[in-house]
């Protein structure tokens, strides 16, 4: 018998994940490898997949274009789309953030029995098919739609608001999406929050407002930042919101890797882009865990607790 | 903790605890995450081919939708393939709940990564990667590799309440079962097995609906027969808008409620 580590006797031992972990290495781990190297390979002459030459052209490729006549010039263009996702994750993270403060807030205040039903509701729309989700927003954004149709009743507008096919639309879209992201983290540290705090701080004097971003925001930060990071994370690649709702003109990464891997036959530069969006998302991961580290030895509560 | 609040003198302790225009946002949020899916339904509704120009009330988009046969084979194989990546991702999960607990420090860190990382990274890099390998390992695309796919990512789903089930067994029941000479299968089929069934249905049901709704690693895996309702659902999107996509799609989100529904009553029902 293999050494007990941890437990009893005749629970199990550790080579039961064994067939677990493989599939992992083979399914999760492989395709991550296999993107690292087509990043570093040659873009194939004729149909799908790459010529096994290496090759930095797809790193170049996102600072610089070639002419035809092979002259290369700088090409701001993926760095723009870089620029812009960034910007519509940050925006999308903000809005999550200013919208799910209150709502955690609030349900972890109500009685205990009524917040799991109250934290099961925020979450049931996450259950739900992505794809359905943003469909949603055409017919709520588009000229015909209830806005513009609601508006044009009312007589506040003679002429539809375009809304669909727009920036603001994309946000929305990602907005709806990862919402419940930053409610769920959130809620985590606002239910373990000892409201026998905020009843000193009024008894010493403190208005409601004081309290809030002075008492209750620093105990909820661990929940902030894991909210933070697992909405910016999706936002920044997402395929779906720019895809559906931003109508070709607010292109993010996803929809730039995606068309390197469909119309554009170009994988080494898809991976390359993917490799740009892994390293991105480490680095964002790793800040987080410096955070997380430095929060838990003045709160005594890690932001790791909150996200697993 | 109340009775102490209300000898405060600001008021009672449910005031002390409320802040001003909290309720309201609360009420707003719930409101932007449930519209937009009542809206999709209610145009399911509508007569007219124009989606959103409310002709009359029919359910001639249902009988389309339930009726066409492109329809009934994308339902088919997101079936076919939910089906399996449940049963595999639930026997991986199972095995992996079981060896998180006895596994060095090390090995459980590495493992927790590689569960977590389809969560985290974003699907894209996933689904592509997916793609260029089995391209390299000339597996075939279709319905078997997008299975192969959605097991992976629905390991982590099923995982967490067979996990949250484990932790909460009396590990002396264990110890009796040992003590009475049971080996470690015996074990695992007659004690832990049946503990862990309610975490183990509450699993596979959300990794049912995670294969059942995913788009963007099917989409990119299907080839040229692999189309599943999702990726239906999507080419719909992008040529035609009618009614019909909403019927199609109110069938989808009526099955992705109903059966996180009733994986949530499983985990909440007293043990």
């Amino acid at each position: 018998m293999i050494t007990k580590k941890r437990g009893a006797a005749g629970q199990g031992s550790w080579w039961a994940g064994a067939p677990g972990l493989f599939y992992l290495i083979a399914l999760v781990l492989a395709p991550l490898v296999v993107i690292v190297i087509y990043s570093f390979l040659s873009r194939a002459k004729l149909g799908v997949g790459v010529k096994w030459e290496f090759s930095i052209a797809p790193y170049v490729e996102l600072f610089y274009s070639e002419s035809l006549s092979g002259e290369r010039s700088f090409d701001p263009t993926y760095l723009q789309i870089f620029g812009n996702s960034f910007l519509y994750a940050l925006i999308t993270a903000g809005v999550c953030l200013l919208l799910s403060i209150p709502i955690a807030m609030w349900i972890a205040t109500r009685p205990a029995d009524r917040r799991t039903t109250l934290i099961f509701l925020v979450t049931i729309p996450f259950w739900t098919s992505l794809l359905i989700r943003t469909y949603a927003f055409i017919i709520i954004l588009n000229d015909n739609g209830p806005i513009n149709g609601f508006l044009g009743a009312i007589g506040a507008i003679s002429m539809p608001i375009p809304m669909l096919y727009t920036p603001f639309a994309t946000v929305v879209g990602l907005v709806y999406a990862f919402l419940p992201f930053m409610i769920l983290p959130i809620y985590a540290s606002a239910e373990r929050f000892d409201f026998r705090l905020a009843e000193a701080a009024y008894d010493l004097g403190a208005a409601k407002w004081t309290v809030l971003r002075r008492i209750v925001l620093p105990a909820i930060r661990p929940g902030i930042i894991a909210g933070l990071v697992l909405v910016f994370i999706p936002a920044l690649g997402s395929f779906l919101a720019p895809e559906l709702l931003g109508g070709g003109k607010t292109s993010m990464i996803a929809n730039v890797i995606a068309a390197q891997f469909g119309a554009s036959r170009n994988w080494p530069f898809g991976a390359a882009l993917s490799v740009m969006v892994l390293v991105i998302t480490l680095l964002v991961l790793l800040v987080f865990a410096v955070l997380a580290r430095r929060m838990s030895r003045t709160s005594g509560r890690s932001s790791w607790e909150v996200l697993l | 903790m109340n009775m102490t609040l209300r000898r405060r003198p600001r008021g009672t302790g449910e005031a002390l605890k409320d802040f001003p225009t909290f309720g309201l946002v609360s009420a707003a949020v719930f409101a932007f995450l449930y519209i937009p899916l009542l809206f999709v339904v209610a145009y399911s509704f509508n007569s007219n081919r124009v989606v959103t120009v409310w002709k009359g009330f029919s359910l001639e988009w249902y009988a389309d939708v339930l009726t066409n046969n492109d329809i009934q084979r994308a339902l088919m194989n997101s079936l076919k393939v939910a089906s399996v990546a449940t049963a595999l991702s639930v026997i991986l999960a199972l095995g992996l709940a079981i060896g998180l607990l006895r596994m060095a420090r090390s090995g459980s860190t590495f493992a927790w990564a590689l569960i977590g990382a389809p969560l985290i990274i974003p699907e894209i890099v996933f689904a592509i990667g997916t793609l260029a390998f089995f391209v390299q390992i000339q597996m075939p695309l279709g319905i078997g590799a997008i299975t192969l796919a959605h097991t992976a990512f629905c390991i982590p789903f099923a995982l967490l309440p067979i996990r949250a089930r484990l932790r909460s067994v009396d590990l002396s029941v264990y110890e009796a079962a040992a003590d009475l000479g049971a080996n470690e299968w015996r074990i695992f089929r007659r004690i832990t097995l049946p503990l862990l069934a309610p975490g183990i249905v509450a699993g596979a049901l959300l990794a049912f609906i995670i294969s059942l709704d995913d788009f963007i690693v099917s989409y990119f895996l299907a080839g040229p027969g692999g189309t599943t309702l999702p990726v239906y659902i999507f080419g719909m999107i992008r040529n035609a808008i009618t009614p019909g996509v909403n019927a199609l799609s109110s069938l989808l989100l009526l099955a992705s409620i109903l059966i996180v529904f009733i994986s949530y009553v499983i985990t909440r029902r007293k043990r």
